[in-house]
């Protein structure tokens, strides 16, 4: 009776084994994702992630012994010890020895154990001395990079679910054959190889992972807070993780795709990135009219200027009033513009150079031709840049 | 004693409720027993319909069944029906009936807030399962309900909590009971360090449930003030954090799950040694493991959540603290295989299920080590390699532990032995098929699969489909199970069964008759030495 079922069950699992593996024969393995049919981690392309796959196979073996060791014993008692073969019970029932034994002995095998992964939490958690920085924001459901310090200063993308992949998942994923499925974006993490890259993570709704197995790391993205974790790949190459902390109805389609390049390919990249995002700024050789360039430079007061010399453009206090100001009405342009780019009195007027030579330029313009200010003089763009 | 008192001591006494209003107005401990044990199946059929509406979706890669939020209501509402619809209330309906049978009560110490405490459940659960029809749909944020996705859901948060509340308002009370009975009523005789294990477990999990359910009940109570009452202690818009609604939550969470194995341990004490016709090897040391473990359950809470990012001294704490537990678990192991060592064998269904608990429990306990390591989680954590492990120890853990001890005390409950040969039938269909279910997810984890995923890249087809058609073997399993052995036992089909059904079983117990009557030790019992027979 039991063995007619054990049978009929192990040939259903097999049959349908058979016919699933056949169902998805046309896909691969994915080199630096998952592959067919695998068992055990990622490779690593990380020291990190090797040192975790070392460990892994460290514990599943003494585990695996420790398992065959002490189930050997229940079974070689099980058979032996049943009342079918005639077997009669002993009587003990306690021994402190033995107690203090089997306490003490998996204690010591325990902190064996630890001191290895000790090592290698020490390690992951050293996130100093970072060649890059890289700013990984999860959002409902996309991830945005930012570029914060290292070569590529600046960059900053937003990085999606290819739509093709997301309306094959709706249409049931019939036919589909591809190696990347639900793992291709638009714009993938693009990093050198053999730099040190600190990954900083937060959210802008939910809590989301910044997880990538085969670089070994994996980091909560928490609203409202900064955490960080790093990885230094060594081996060019595409690699990929997914978002691994439910986030909502979309949780399973915001991977993540990291795309390592040698220190040349990643100058280059940097390069056209840098291109790409200098052609979408304004152009600060465009000519703009007084009521354009004032209409933008009430949103750059509001937005940068108006906490200190307040909306009516008095000042308060030690902040000087901007209404009536004599630099401001003064028929010099540059003294005004200085005054922004410099800043003055010992920078209690900061530097405002960090803000584009547009958006100076309009500021400018605007406080010019508000309150009670009418000089009607107009600050193009170029004129900021001339006295940069 | 008078002779008006003395007719109190038969069964056939003033007449016990009939009909419905024997159930309603329940007091006797056997009858909410059995409402406990009734309520916690129908649930396991709901959550395990539920289960194979999320491995049918996962059948295959693309979405075939359900859209992605149906997806996530449904292993939401999985996981909190399993938890606290399934095995919590399960163990309790163990409690009612056993404990003070073992412990030689007459029943339970408040008997009418033993019935609040069952028919509290019955409203929190048609909250709970209702909640698929409000708008919006079911809670669709984790059974771990973490903030802020808890603060986007829709108004059946509100009713998930609600029924949170009621369901751990109904749990306080049940522990309550359990110890004020247990160290109040026990027979004459029958000091601590001779109560059976079960009552053991059971009273130690009773002070765990009573140190966390209020705990649980904070965490979601600030969720819901978030919600509606501007508060922001876990919206990070307001300053909140939401990493502390983590901390609280597995404060509760981590003895929570002690809390559905310690009585588990229990059940597990009492048939191995009976069926080794052997006395349980080490008592004394399995109630300081037991109690060692539930110390232990209270330091290690952040060891699910090495991924939120703390600092290296945190993780280190919680890492050593985490395999530290293993040291007392592993004691009651090895005494429960020193208790079969160099016995008398036999391989009856509540033995079967016994060892098939210490033999797939342990693989679920070598998992929990592995995932104890920092390193390793951080592949692993929220991946399936998790869902393995704790199905490991949940199903082949608990459930199985159930299984067992309704195999070994159903003569006792009904009258009649179970059919033996359906017993073995169900035995190894759930072991066959819970290991096809579950252990491919194993290799899931490992390949780095994601929990929760509505859809999967395609290499995690195979095992997926593997797992999918377990699933299905294990579901009707427990279908069978019910009807083939569950139904024909209440209706009192089978063999007559003695008194003590089993050679070597110990107990107070086995001193009654089969079925156990309405009442039992209406006057306390004179036990003797070793109180667990009772003389005279």
């Amino acid at each position: 009776m039991k063995n007619n079922l054990l049978q009929k069950l192990t040939s259903g699992v097999l049959f349908i084994a058979a016919w699933a593996s056949t169902a998805a024969w046309a896909v691969n393995d994915l080199p630096g994702g998952p592959a067919m049919w695998q068992m055990n981690l990622q490779p690593g392309a990380t020291k990190i992630a090797q040192e975790q796959g070392w460990l892994h196979w460290f514990m599943l073996i003494i585990c695996t012994v420790i398992f065959v060791a002490v189930f050997g014993v229940m079974f070689y008692s099980i058979w032996k010890h049943r009342k079918s073969v005639g077997h009669k019970s002993a009587s003990f029932h306690e021994s402190v020895k033995v107690e203090i034994a089997w306490t003490v002995i998996p204690f010591v095998i325990v902190i064996l154990m630890a001191l290895p992964a000790t090592k290698v939490v020490v390690a992951q958690k050293d996130t100093s001395n970072a060649d890059l920085t890289i700013k990984a924001t999860g959002y409902q459901w996309k991830w945005g990079y930012d570029y914060l310090k290292g070569q590529g200063e600046g960059i900053a993308f937003i990085s999606t679910l290819d739509n093709e992949h997301r309306e094959m998942s709706n249409n049931g994923a019939k036919g589909v054959d591809i190696d990347n499925y639900l793992l291709k974006v638009d714009n993938p993490l693009v990093v050198p190889v053999n730099k040190k890259v600190r990954i900083i993570t937060t959210a802008n709704d939910v809590i989301h992972a910044f997880a990538v197995p085969s670089l070994g790391v994996k980091q909560d993205a928490i609203p409202g807070f900064v955490r960080d974790t790093w990885f230094r790949a060594e081996t060019v190459g595409d690699y990929y993780g997914q978002c691994q902390e439910l986030c909502g109805k979309e949780h399973a389609y915001m991977p993540i795709h990291v795309k390592v390049l040698s220190a040349a390919d990643y100058t280059t990249w940097v390069a056209g990135e840098q291109k790409k995002m200098a052609a979408k700024l304004d152009d600060p050789s465009k000519v703009w009219t007084l009521a354009d360039i004032t209409k933008r430079g009430e949103k750059v007061y509001a937005a940068n200027c108006s906490a200190c010399h307040q909306p009516n453009g008095k000042g308060a206090g030690p902040i000087k009033p901007l209404d009536g100001s004599a630099v401001v009405l003064n028929a010099d342009k540059n003294k005004q513009i200085k005054v922004l780019l410099n800043g003055q009195n010992n920078l209690a007027m900061p530097s405002w150079k960090q803000l584009s030579d547009t958006d100076i330029a309009a500021v400018i313009s605007y406080t010019k031709n508000n309150w009670s200010n009418k000089t009607g003089q107009l600050v193009q763009p170029a004129e900021v840049k001339a006295a940069r | 004693m008078s002779a008006v008192l003395d007719s109190h001591g038969h069964d056939d006494h003033h007449g016990a409720p009939h009909g419905w209003q024997r159930w309603v107005y329940a007091t006797n401990h056997k009858d909410i027993g059995t409402l406990y044990l009734l309520f916690a199946f129908t649930m396991l059929m709901i959550g395990g319909v539920l289960a194979l509406l999320i491995r049918a979706e996962l059948f295959q890669p693309g979405l075939q069944l359900v859209n992605p939020e149906l997806f996530n209501q449904l292993t939401t509402m999985h996981g909190l029906i399993m938890v606290f619809g399934a095995i919590m209330p399960a163990f309790v309906g163990f409690a009612n009936w056993m404990i003070p049978l073992q412990i030689g009560a007459a029943d339970m110490a408040f008997a009418r807030m033993n019935n609040f405490s069952f028919w509290l459940m019955i409203p929190a659960a048609v909250t709970l399962v209702s909640s698929f029809f409000m708008p919006g749909g079911a809670p669709a944020a984790g059974w771990t309900l973490y903030a802020p996705l808890t603060l986007q859901m829709g108004p059946s948060m509100d009713a998930g909590i609600f029924a949170m509340h009621i369901l751990g308002a109904s749990s306080i009370m049940g522990s309550i009971n359990i110890v004020v009975t247990v160290l109040n009523m026990r027979a004459p005789g029958m000091t601590l360090m001779k109560m059976p294990m079960f009552v053991w477990t059971w009273l130690i999990t009773a002070y765990l449930l009573i140190a966390v359910m209020p705990v649980l009940a904070g965490a979601i109570t600030m969720t819901l003030t978030d919600r509606h009452f501007g508060t922001t202690f876990f919206n990070p818009a307001g300053g909140g954090d939401p990493i502390m609604y983590q901390h609280i939550f597995w404060f509760f969470g981590h003895p929570e799950v002690y809390i559905m194995i310690l009585p588990a341990f229990g059940i597990i004490s009492h048939i191995v040694p009976a069926f080794a016709r052997k006395k349980l090897f080490g008592y004394a040391s399995m109630v300081y493991a037991t109690s060692s473990i539930a110390i232990l359950s209270f330091i290690v809470w952040a060891h699910h959540m090495y991924a939120t990012g703390m600092p290296v001294t945190g993780q280190l704490f919680f890492m050593y603290a985490t395999m530290l537990i293993s040291v007392p678990t592993g004691v009651k192991v090895f005494n429960w295989i020193a208790t079969m060592w160099r016995g008398s064998m036999t391989f009856e269904t509540p033995m079967l299920f016994a060892v098939g608990f210490i033999f797939v429990f342990t693989m679920g306990g070598f998992t929990g080590l592995i995932l104890s390591m920092a390193p390793i989680d951080t592949q692993v954590q929220d991946t399936y390699y998790v869902v393995a492990h704790f199905h490991y120890v949940l199903v082949a853990g608990s459930l199985f532990a159930m299984f067992a001890g309704f195999y070994y005390w159903c003569p006792k409950w009904t009258g009649v032995m179970y059919n033996e040969t359906r017993g073995q039938i169900h035995f190894w269909w759930t072991l066959v098929s819970f290991n096809v279910t579950f252990f491919p997810m194993h290799f899931l984890g490992l390949a780095g699969m994601p929990r929760r995923y509505a859809d999967y890249p395609m290499q995690f087809a195979d095992f997926n489909a593997i797992a999918s058609v377990g699933a299905f073997f294990f579901g009707f399993a427990q279908v069978y199970f019910f009807l083939f052995v569950v139904v024909p036992a209440m209706r009192g089909h089978g063999e007559k069964a003695a008194a003590k059904p089993w050679e070597a079983a110990e107990g107070l117990e086995w001193e009654v008759p089969s079925p156990a009557p309405f009442h039992t030790f209406e006057t306390p019992p004179k036990l003797d030495a070793t109180a667990t027979r009772v003389i005279g």
